[in-house]
């Protein structure tokens, strides 16, 4: 080293170690938004040329007849899709949110110790079962239950592709229901208890209204859950273009057209260019409330970190 | 004076009953559940043997065994992991290790939480739109797993992230205090310490990327291929795009494979999670702090 060199100069080997992990680390940081990005602009760069040449608003989201392959005169309305993947995740959502919060009060407000680590891991374990997996469950064991419990003709129906969803998407809730339940803080609950409030009031009247925008975020992040489901939903909800008048009614899902026809498309044809639009319009809207949950999950957090704040003591047990 | 009064009886027992209420809630997301796996491992289990997981399908698939979709799924999550690991762990260290506050790690932060909000099929479209066409990769095992790395990537920063913020802040400051570099005191301190937390990321990781299909539907999986994968630009057959094939595109498939398919792929998939969670849970009863 030169004796010139400052005392205070630590430019050694490790200090460019460090410089240059500093860059490769926020490399990987930045790696994220460079493939939300590149999402973005790809499926962009395919259905570009449909959205300019061909790409009718109104008939897009107004006219249910969604006819690609017709050979004099191909149509592409999205209604019908959009309804379809609306009233399977309508459905999913009636049949699970209730279930998913209360399962999150349970775990988060009533179970202690044992049964709560065993209810937390089997919800996890739910949340890992494979969406093809579920699609084939609604194919071979809930479509006879359908078709013999209610006497419908076909099961693979709005029905069917919402318990499945439903089940599906339950675990995400659960968790991050739970997670916000957690974040208010014991402050909160103690005082309540002070004043004679008994576990269920405390839940009822303290807990919940402070989790409100946490349990928002859960219901938001299953909804999309729900709207991007790909697989479960082409298998169970029967694939026939219809605008659902009931729940036995065969739909056809966004996400399981594209699944369905992709393959049998040119590149670069109308056809390909519309599937590769109905994924702009997935994005745009899968994007839309993911940054509206967490919004949701942010505030909440805000709020909790303002009013409730503990003792520095016991913060760190 | 305290003396249980009509009132404290009255809520003791509203009390009660919501207890039941949320518990039986709660069993409604669980029962259910259970019950579809006593069906599969019923009606699946017949359907498994040495034969089953070990030889070609024959016949259109309406025999034989699911050999090529095992193998292929293994390759995938393999290329997947050597993708998605690195790059993950790093982005996990910066936003643990290095990101101030700012406007820059809230944007990574949504990125990541849009990563894994993205719906499936449309991250299909991108490893079609980007890896099979714009760099040319071809409908291949690469471009399937890269797809399926970039899926899956917010599974590893997440849990890797949330094993480094285990690691108490003392062990840092002591190690900085002797003079040691940022990268010195997480080489030396913070991995050591966390590393087996990343692995349970890992873990997930793999069953994650082994039950996905839609994305591979159109990047890399084949629908039949009566032969092994050779390299990375080979197509490839995988379980759960051949639970998908032969339980809907196939005519006069014997009603045991499909459950079988779905038996061997929902075990590896849970095995796998059980795993993680096993070792989760033995790690936090050794932790010393």
């Amino acid at each position: 080293m030169p004796e010139v060199a400052h005392a205070a100069d630590r430019r050694d080997a490790a200090w460019w170690v460090d410089r240059a992990v500093r860059i490769l680390v926020l490399a990987g940081g930045l790696s994220a938004i460079v493939f939300i990005a590149g999402i973005f602009v790809f499926i962009t760069r395919e259905g570009a040329g449909f959205v300019f040449d061909r790409f009718d608003f109104r008939e897009f989201f107004g006219s249910p007849r969604w006819t690609p392959t017709s050979s004099h005169n191909p149509t592409y309305g999205a209604l019908a899709l959009i309804a379809g993947t609306a009233s399977v995740t309508g459905l999913a959502m009636v049949v699970s949110v209730p279930f998913s919060l209360g399962a999150a009060i349970y775990i988060g407000e009533f179970a202690t110790g044992r049964v709560r680590e065993t209810l937390k891991v089997l919800v996890e374990l739910l949340a890992a079962i494979p969406s093809v997996v579920w699609g084939f469950i609604g194919l071979s064991i809930m479509n006879p239950l359908i078709i013999q419990v209610f006497n419908v003709p076909v099961g693979l129906n709005v029905l069917n592709a919402g318990v499945i969803l439903g089940l599906m998407a339950a675990p995400i809730m659960t968790t991050i229901a739970e997670d916000a339940l957690k974040a208010v803080p014991d402050t909160y609950r103690e005082a309540a208890e002070a004043m004679g409030a008994t576990r269920w009031q405390v839940t009822f009247k303290v807990v919940l209204p402070a989790a409100r925008n946490g349990l928002v975020a859960a219901t938001l992040l299953g909804v999309g859950r729900g709207f991007g489901e790909t697989m479960a939903v082409l298998m169970a909800s029967g694939h026939s273009i219809n605008l659902p008048t009931s729940p036995f009614d065969s739909v056809r899902a966004l996400t399981a057209t594209i699944a369905a026809e992709l393959g049998e498309t040119a590149a670069g044809s109308d056809h390909y260019g519309a599937l590769f639009t109905l994924g702009i319009f997935l994005f745009l809207v899968t994007f839309a409330i993911n940054f509206a949950a967490d919004v949701f999950v942010r505030g909440g957090q805000r709020k909790h970190r303002r009013r409730g704040r503990r003792p520095a003591a016991s913060a760190n047990p | 004076m305290f003396e249980a009064t009509a009132q404290n009886r009255r809520n003791r027992k509203v009390e009660g009953l919501f207890r039941l209420l949320f518990l039986w809630m709660t069993c409604m997301l669980i029962l259910p559940v259970a019950l579809i796996l006593g069906v599969l491992i019923v009606r699946g289990g017949p359907a498994i043997s040495w034969e089953f997981l070990f030889t070609q399908p024959m016949n259109n698939m309406t025999a034989g065994g699911i050999l090529p979709a095992l193998v292929g799924t293994v390759w995938l999550v393999v290329v997947a992991l050597i993708a998605s690991v690195p790059v993950g762990v790093a982005a996990a260290l910066y936003l643990s290790e290095y990101a101030p506050d700012n406007r820059l790690t809230r944007a990574i932060n949504l990125a990541i939480i849009n990563l894994a909000g993205v719906p499936s099929i449309v991250h299909a479209l991108f490893g079609l739109g980007a890896f099979v066409i714009f760099f040319r990769f071809g409908t291949s095992v690469l471009a399937a797993s890269l797809t399926l790395a970039v899926m899956t990537l917010p599974v590893v920063i997440v849990a890797t992230r949330e094993s480094l913020q285990t690691v108490p802040l003392a062990f840092r400051e002591a190690c900085w205090n002797m003079g040691a570099t940022r990268w010195q005191t997480i080489r030396k301190i913070v991995l050591p310490n966390s590393i087996s937390g990343i692995l349970t990321g890992v873990i997930l990781e793999v069953s994650r990327t082994s039950g996905e299909t839609a994305p591979i539907m159109f990047t890399g999986a084949a629908f039949f291929l009566p032969f092994l994968p050779q390299g990375v630009l080979d197509q490839t057959m995988a379980m759960s795009l051949h639970l998908f094939v032969i339980s809907t595109q196939v005519p006069d498939v014997p009603e045991h494979m499909p459950f079988g398919v779905a038996l061997v792929l929902i075990s590896m998939v849970l095995a796998m999670n059980g795993i993680s969670i096993a070792f989760r849970v033995y790690l936090r009863g050794r932790k010393k702090w």
